[in-house]
């Protein structure tokens, strides 16, 4: 079996995969992406923190066209990661209005969004229900 | 009129739809022409251009307009602000004749648009041999519209309406769709709309899903078209004749604000908080509450922006926009009318001259001169609008007390 690479830089796989931030220094706004000051305060020291893997979901829509090439339909989303807003689809659901609702609790799960020439697998990240018993 | 107030003095638009036979230059021209002509002035007189374009390769849209309309070489901002484009070349121009640079000054904004298709999204092209490498600021070895979120714009603004119906409640499927039957009612009456049919309830929830919760009809339209402002200080224009004092439209307010950092920023953009400060200050610069407004046009892009813009423009107490809506203030008839031109839903968005355009349909009601559509006695109006990335610009405009 090839080795995995992550979709994104900022999701760290391995035995617990989950997302990482730049978090701002002064302020403790997190950023996904590199930052030469934090757009919140200016100040310009960023330290690397986990974000937590489960959270509830915020907003979505379930999006049925799309650029050529993206698979629809989907459910786009934000999650509330214990107060870090976080992107992500809403996966391992059926993508209607009855199944996905603002304010359902979901957690990070992985998947094999594609393999590459090499035999690299590249791994994606979305958000899945938890199972309420 | 005090000398250091910005007056429209002259304001055009193109009808929305489909212009096969006309290239952007052409749209531009007419608008602009036409601007001056209503101003009755001429190129001769205008001292500044800001013009706007968005989508049409080649560049350097005010230029090309002076090729066609006249080379006067006097100083040309082309300006860029996604879909707030056409408020800022206005408001480009409005801060030339504030400074004092010139006493009259001309803005376009023009598009073309028709059968463009689905805007935002997207990715890299797939090429045939593939073998993952980090692309781009968040190291991606594929494309991530689709996979993490979705970059189209529907999907945006139903997020934005979807978080604004989580927080407060009540916003279902069907209300959102109401917003769109109420706007594309509207549009019957407006000649100059791209599409002014009315639709029902059913129709429009029935129609073809983009992005739950927004079907076809409730997403704006993609066209051609183009507008033209005039603005003038107070003090050339107590030069300028008695007609044109009656008929010039006081700019009371010409704001544009970003958006600040706010903590889901950079997962979905956030669009309320830039359009509250530019309304909070549009309110303070004019002198004018919300209880004050006539008639309002809006950035309906989506009718899930729609809702959260009664809002943000303080139409509604923080929290009550599905009540307000629910309670008929917007529709023309009701106490607050909201987008009484069919908004971009049904009036047309042709990007960059959409910022001028709301402009002229509240000029319109202000000067009595907007027919069948006219609002009784409307003296007092705003226009808003906001681009992704973000930009807004609202502009209190009201009546000429001359
Ligand atoms: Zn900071």
């Amino acid at each position: 079996m090839g080795q995995q690479v992550p979709l994104v830089d900022y999701l760290v796989l391995g035995d617990r995969p989950h997302l990482v931030a730049r978090q701002c220094d002064a302020c403790g706004a997190r950023f996904f992406d590199r930052r030469n000051a934090c757009a919140s305060c200016a100040q310009t020291e960023f330290t690397g923190v986990d974000v937590p893997t489960e959270g509830e979901l915020r907003t979505f829509t379930i999006v049925a066209y799309a650029a050529p090439g993206v698979p629809v339909p989907f459910v786009a989303g934000v999650v509330d990661c214990d107060g870090t807003s976080v992107r992500g689809n809403v996966i391992n659901v059926t993508p209607d209005p009855e199944h996905v609702r603002t304010g359902m609790k979901v957690q990070l799960a992985t998947y094999v969004v594609g393999t590459d020439d090499e035999g690299t697998e590249a791994v994606g990240f979305g958000f899945e229900p938890v199972e309420v018993d | 009129m005090a000398s250091d107030d910005i007056w429209i003095l002259g304001i055009y638009m193109t009808k929305f739809g489909k212009h096969p036979n006309l290239d952007t230059v052409d749209l531009a021209a007419e608008a602009a022409m036409a601007a001056m002509s209503d101003a009755q002035v001429s190129v001769r007189d205008i001292g500044v251009l800001a013009a706007g374009n968005l989508m049409s390769p080649g560049g350097g849209i005010g230029q090309q307009l002076q090729k066609q309309i006249g080379q006067t070489g006097i100083p040309v901002y082309n300006v860029a602000n996604a879909c707030a484009t056409g408020a800022t070349a206005l408001r480009t121009a409005i801060m030339a004749v504030k400074a004092g640079e010139c006493d009259m000054g001309l803005a376009v904004g023009v598009e073309k648009l028709a059968g463009a298709g689905l805007l935002g999204g997207g990715g890299r092209a797939k090429s045939d041999h593939n073998v993952y490498e980090p692309h781009g600021r968040y190291g991606a070895v594929a494309t991530i519209d689709g996979r993490i979120g979705t970059e189209t714009m529907p999907g945006v603004f139903a997020q934005i309406g979807m978080e604004y119906g989580h927080r407060y409640g009540g916003a279902s499927f069907e209300m959102f769709a109401r917003i769109s039957e109420k706007n594309h009612s509207h549009s019957t009456l407006n000649p100059l709309a791209a599409y002014s049919k009315r639709m029902s309830l059913e129709q429009i929830m029935g129609d073809v899903m983009i992005a739950y919760p927004n079907t076809r009809p409730m997403c704006s339209a993609n066209c051609d078209g183009a507008a033209a402002a005039v603005v003038v200080s107070g003090a050339k224009l107590k030069t300028l004749g008695p007609d044109q004092q009656r008929r010039a439209v006081k700019v009371s307010a010409s704001i544009l604000t970003t958006d600040p950092w706010e903590e889901a920023c950079q997962v979905l953009p956030d669009v309320n908080t830039l359009t509250r400060n530019a309304a909070q200050q549009a309110y303070a610069q004019a002198g004018v509450a919300p209880e004050d407004l006539d008639l309002v046009e809006l950035h309906d892009c989506f009718a899930t922006a729609e809702l959260v813009h009664y809002d943000n423009l303080m139409l509604c107490a923080p929290g009550e926009a599905v009540p307000f809506f629910e309670s008929g203030a917007t529709w023309r008839d009701g106490s607050k009318p909201v987008n009484v031109s069919g908004g971009l839903q049904s009036k047309g968005h042709p990007i960059a001259a959409t910022g001028i355009a709301n402009i002229w349909e509240v000029c319109h009601h202000l000067r009595g001169e907007a027919g069948d559509r006219q609002i009784p006695d409307a003296k007092v109006g705003l226009a808003h609008v906001i681009g992704l990335g973000s930009a807004c610009g609202v502009h209190i405009l009201e009546r000429s007390a001359a």
